[in-house]
């Protein structure tokens, strides 16, 4: 009787959590085959837009490089010229570099961009093997040419 | 220990390193490697390290939500000897830099390291007297995961691509990798022209 009251009746109360909790739906979510929607404001890997036109939209002001807590963007200006022009402005970026494992994503250098060069998306897949492959060059950055231009 | 941390991070290649697994000229022998490689990529047994706020995001990565049962690595050890993965997350202390390595030691051939956020990989934010810029200046790092903190799924990948990197056979980085520069952008010569 004491057998009963001690250990039998413990036992089937707590087989009885694992069974209602099988009726539960799955959280897992499965995902290098699925991913999972990113929250509207997540910041992960930078981007530098292009106007429709095909034009960059950074003019090299590097307001981005002192805003940067980190301490991880670059910025070389050039002037533009009639004959080569990348910005409408008078100046655009000859290099453009973030180092992207210095980087801590805090969005700083997009709410400093005047003109909305700098843009953090939603890519996180940034994981790599060497140290090196982490510096990312203005041409790894900048969006593709619209189609239409 | 003031002496103990000067000899763990001025490491040089004098300093004996343990084993290195090479593959084996036998056509077996590689076979045999390839099904290890195979094994050891989908059972990796991390250690328990989180040094920092990265290591919350760890604990999700363990937890139901993204499951790290998925990939054979539910089992986070907290003994050095039962693991084959060290992974750093958080930012890497210079009191705390003698206790990494040594842990590193303990644990048995082969071993992966991967560092989690921007703090362990690079020192982050931290450019300070107090942080090691890098846990590579201290233990050989496989993978690299940038983000503060690197979400789960960032995490996961990093994950992926460690065991990329096993099952490819290549063995991984030995106390010969460490590495004392550091790399930032400031440093890169100007363009010419």
């Amino acid at each position: 009787m004491e057998v009963l009251k001690d250990v039998v009746k413990p036992l089937i109360a707590g087989f009885g959590i694992t069974r209602r909790r099988l009726a539960h739906k799955k959280v897992t979510f499965f995902y290098p085959e699925e991913k999972r929607e990113q929250y509207p404001r997540t910041r992960w890997r930078h981007v530098l837009t292009r106007y429709e036109s095909g034009l960059e939209r950074c003019i090299g002001c590097s307001l981005c490089a002192g805003a940067c807590p980190a301490r991880c963007i670059y910025v070389l200006a050039g002037e533009n010229t009639d004959q080569e022009r990348f910005s409408p402005g008078e100046r655009y970026a000859v290099r453009y570099e973030i180092n992207m494992i210095r980087c801590i994503f805090c969005g700083y250098c997009q709410e400093a961009c005047p003109t909305g060069a700098i843009v953090l998306r939603k890519d996180f897949e940034l994981a790599n093997y060497s140290r090196e492959d982490f510096i990312y060059t203005k041409e790894m950055l900048l969006e593709p040419m619209p189609l239409d231009s | 220990m003031p002496k103990r941390v000067e000899t763990v991070v001025l490491h040089d290649s004098s300093t004996p390193v343990l084993g290195d697994i090479e593959k084996g000229g036998n056509v077996i022998i590689t076979t045999v490697d390839t099904v290890l490689n195979q094994a050891r990529a989908n059972s990796l047994w991390p250690l328990t390290f989180g040094l920092a706020c990265c290591a919350i995001e760890m604990m999700s990565t363990a937890g139901s939500r993204f499951d790290l049962a998925r990939f054979g690595m539910e089992a986070f050890r907290a003994s050095p000897r039962q693991a084959d993965l060290m992974i750093i997350a958080g930012r890497l202390s210079k009191k705390m830099a003698p206790v990494l390595r040594q842990i590193y030691d303990q644990m048995p051939e082969p071993k992966w390291v991967i560092s989690m956020g921007a703090c362990a990989s690079s020192g982050g934010v931290y450019n300070n007297y107090a942080i090691v810029q890098g846990a590579d200046q201290v233990v050989p790092v496989d993978v690299y995961v940038p983000g503060c903190p690197p979400s789960p799924d960032a995490l996961i990948y990093g994950i992926m691509k460690l065991q990329e990197k096993i099952k490819r056979g290549q063995s991984p980085k030995s106390l010969k990798d460490l590495r004392l520069v550091e790399m930032t952008p400031r440093h890169l010569d100007p363009v010419e022209g």
